[in-house]
């Protein structure tokens, strides 16, 4: 090696360092991600989720009975959402996603825990991730040894006394062996789907802006609706080639249960893969360079990676998170993802997710094609 | 005579830069005319408004009679553009560049035109070549028969034998004949003299506005422009001394050669009268070049 001189490496170190603050963008990235993603995500997840939405079905309204569900809300793993007055429709309220955990206390309760008799309460929670419901069922096992202490006085405080004067009985619905894969791989077909194809088709147009041709592609009669369909067509089959992939390998190498609820399952499909290629359409309107494109679409993989409940799970987050969450239309595409595969929802539990894409998708395409302009004015 | 283009008052501001200023141009028929300019004057900026790439922010005018602003489709339908830079799709072969072509402006017989096209080019057997992977003179033979494939009544070029060596550029420009002996009409613009004079007519623009008109000849008479060559020993080392005598407008050296030009004949003779001994020195004609230089000396002076 000849003699290193440092008069040329500052040379190339200055011009450098020129170059990477004239982009406003990538200066204005380097600077804003780590602020803005510390605060975000630092705030935001927390693998341990609190408060989570319970329903309760009560065959007998008794002390007791009272005396449970306070010290199940006591707990603050749990929050009383919904009162169900049917089994039917607590399975209900657990499958559509509107409750994590369904509790039943049925209706001989008091009269098997006066007696000694194996009282029990039935706990049913969501396990489609395995995470989410830990803690709280964890925090179940002191429940019978705590919560009727209270009420067991007088010739009952025996039964206050070990073993417990009732035991819970915790059911894993739709993952019964907490398997974090059931849970992860369906969660990938949203992550990769947004991942290849916002990335391309943002990268596809702001290429032909980059390279001239677009200039050439605007002096010809094309109309934009034109050049959005023809460029996007093709990344609508990527994206259907990539979904029965990942499908075929979650069904055979992971084993992920199929459930069901195709219906939703291809409505959900279709309105992401629109959506996200509108998305990329979008930012290719507003990128100058594919440097640019690249950054905006990080931008956007990064909170629909964390904030989803991709990784980790979304009632863990605060109200605020929650509500960027829903915005991310990932979020929205795992619930239907999951709920089809694992817990076998159908459109009438799925009806809420699939128009919350549905509105994505009419926003996003609206706003590209007001964006995208005719001309180079 | 039915004009081609006939375009009045047109302006275009980007931000504070008024970059076209009240152009009115109009070319007949099958000509030929040259757009010439300095660089950042506003050729390229008029070139898309023409077709219909950039909107006016005032003026108006038709292009093959029809509005270039509220039928803007059907003059893209009839005009070919070339643009600055090579932008054809470099990852597509020549024969698939021309084919998205036909398919776009909706042509019937696509794969005869195509053959045709290749078959003219001299392509044919290379037809499956990448056309990021042609030279430079190639790329730009390609560019203009993609550009021409919809047989359009209008051809504009924007530059578009920049960085051509000259035998490309002659077969370059023997083609555009060509074409406009057919009847179509061509606006290019150039930077080169040997090509500006090739060109029917000429239209010279400077800071955004039109300021010399006419065929090559014209514009020369126009300038009244004189021209003294002189010839010696290091004669074209006075062009500094030279340019800065009164009643000198330009001063160049052209190889051993020395031309010195301005309006007026007195001034300019004594400008030269200390040079007189040892060099030869007799008035020609100036050439277009030297009319463009002082016409570009001009245009800065009125702007500031």
């Amino acid at each position: 090696m000849k003699g290193l001189s440092w008069n040329r490496v500052v040379a190339v170190f200055i011009k450098e360092f020129k170059q990477l603050t004239r982009d406003r963008i990538t200066y204005a990235m380097m600077l804003a991600i780590p602020v803005i993603q510390l605060t975000l995500f630092g705030y935001a997840i927390n693998t341990e989720p609190r408060h989570l939405p319970t329903a309760v079905l009560i065959q007998e309204d008794s002390r007791y009975a009272r005396s449970i569900t306070a010290a199940l809300k006591n707990s603050l793993y749990f929050d009383f959402v919904a009162q169900a007055r049917s089994p039917a429709e607590l399975d209900r309220l657990l499958r559509n996603g509107e409750a994590q955990f369904a509790v039943t206390i049925p209706g001989d309760f008091s009269r098997r825990v006066a007696r000694g008799d194996r009282a029990q309460i039935l706990v049913e929670a969501d396990a489609t991730d395995p995470s989410a419901t830990g803690g709280a069922v964890a925090a179940l096992a002191t429940l019978p040894g705590q919560a009727l202490r209270r009420d067991l006085t007088g010739a009952m405080a025996a039964r206050g006394q070990t073993p417990a004067p009732f035991e819970v009985v915790v059911h894993r619905r739709y993952n019964p062996e907490a398997i974090t894969a059931y849970n992860i791989v369906p969660g990938l077909l949203g992550i990769i789907l947004s991942l290849t194809l916002v990335m391309m088709t943002a990268l596809s147009v702001t290429r032909e802006i980059e390279r001239g041709t677009m200039e050439s592609l605007l002096s010809t009669p094309v109309e934009p609706l034109e050049v959005m369909i023809g460029k996007l067509a093709p990344y609508v089959l990527v994206g259907l080639v990539q979904t029965v992939i990942i499908l075929l390998m979650a069904a055979t190498l992971f084993e992920v249960p199929m459930g069901g609820g195709w219906i939703g399952l291809s409505a959900g499909i279709g309105l992401f893969i629109t959506g996200s290629l509108a998305l990329g359409f979008l930012i290719s309107t507003v990128a100058r360079s594919q440097l640019q494109a690249m950054q905006m679409s990080f931008f956007y993989i990064l909170p629909s990676i964390l904030l989803s409940g991709f990784m980790f799970p979304f009632r863990g987050m605060p109200a605020w998170a929650q509500w960027i969450g829903e915005v991310i239309p990932v979020t929205h595409f795992l619930r239907v993802v999951r709920g089809s595969l694992l817990k076998g929802q159908d459109l009438g539990d799925q009806w809420r997710e699939l128009s919350a894409l549905t509105a994505f998708v009419l926003v996003v395409t609206a706003v590209a094609m007001a964006r995208y302009r005719r001309t180079l004015d | 005579m039915t004009l081609a283009i006939d375009v009045h008052g047109l302006n275009k501001t980007f931000g504070d830069k008024h970059v076209v200023n009240d152009v009115t141009i109009q070319v007949e028929q099958g000509r030929i005319c040259g757009f010439l300019g300095p660089n950042g004057s506003g050729k390229t900026t008029t070139l898309r408004m023409l077709c219909g790439l950039l909107t006016p922010d005032s003026g108006s005018g038709e292009a093959l009679g029809y509005d270039i602003i509220r039928d803007a489709d059907e003059v893209k339908r009839r005009t070919g553009y070339m643009t600055q830079k090579f932008s054809l799709y470099e990852d597509l072969t020549i024969a698939e560049n021309l084919q998205f072509t036909a398919r776009v402006y909706g042509l019937d017989r696509r794969r005869e035109r195509v053959d045709a096209a290749l078959e003219r080019l001299g392509l044919t057997s290379r037809r499956g070549q990448l056309a990021g992977t042609l030279s430079g003179g190639w790329k730009q033979r390609l560019a203009l028969a993609t550009a021409t494939l919809h047989e359009p009544k209008l051809l504009l070029l924007d530059e578009p034998t920049a960085g051509v060596d000259p035998k490309a550029r002659r077969t370059f420009w023997d083609e555009i004949h060509a074409l406009a002996a057919e009847g179509l009409t061509v606006l290019v613009s150039t930077h080169y003299m040997d090509e500006a004079e090739r060109c029917h007519e000429i239209a010279y623009i400077s800071y955004g506005r039109l300021i010399a008109r006419g065929t090559a000849n014209e514009v020369i008479a126009q300038s009244g422009l004189i021209t003294f060559r002189g010839e010696g020993p290091n004669a074209d080392k006075l062009a500094h001394a030279l340019a800065a005598a009164p009643g000198v407008e330009t001063a160049a050296a052209f190889g051993a050669a020395i031309h010195v030009s301005g309006t007026e004949r007195t001034a300019l003779e004594t400008a030269i009268q200390p040079y007189r001994e040892g060099h030869r020195w007799n008035e020609g004609a100036p050439t277009l070049e030297d009319v463009f230089i002082q016409l570009m000396g001009r245009s800065e002076d009125n702007i500031q």
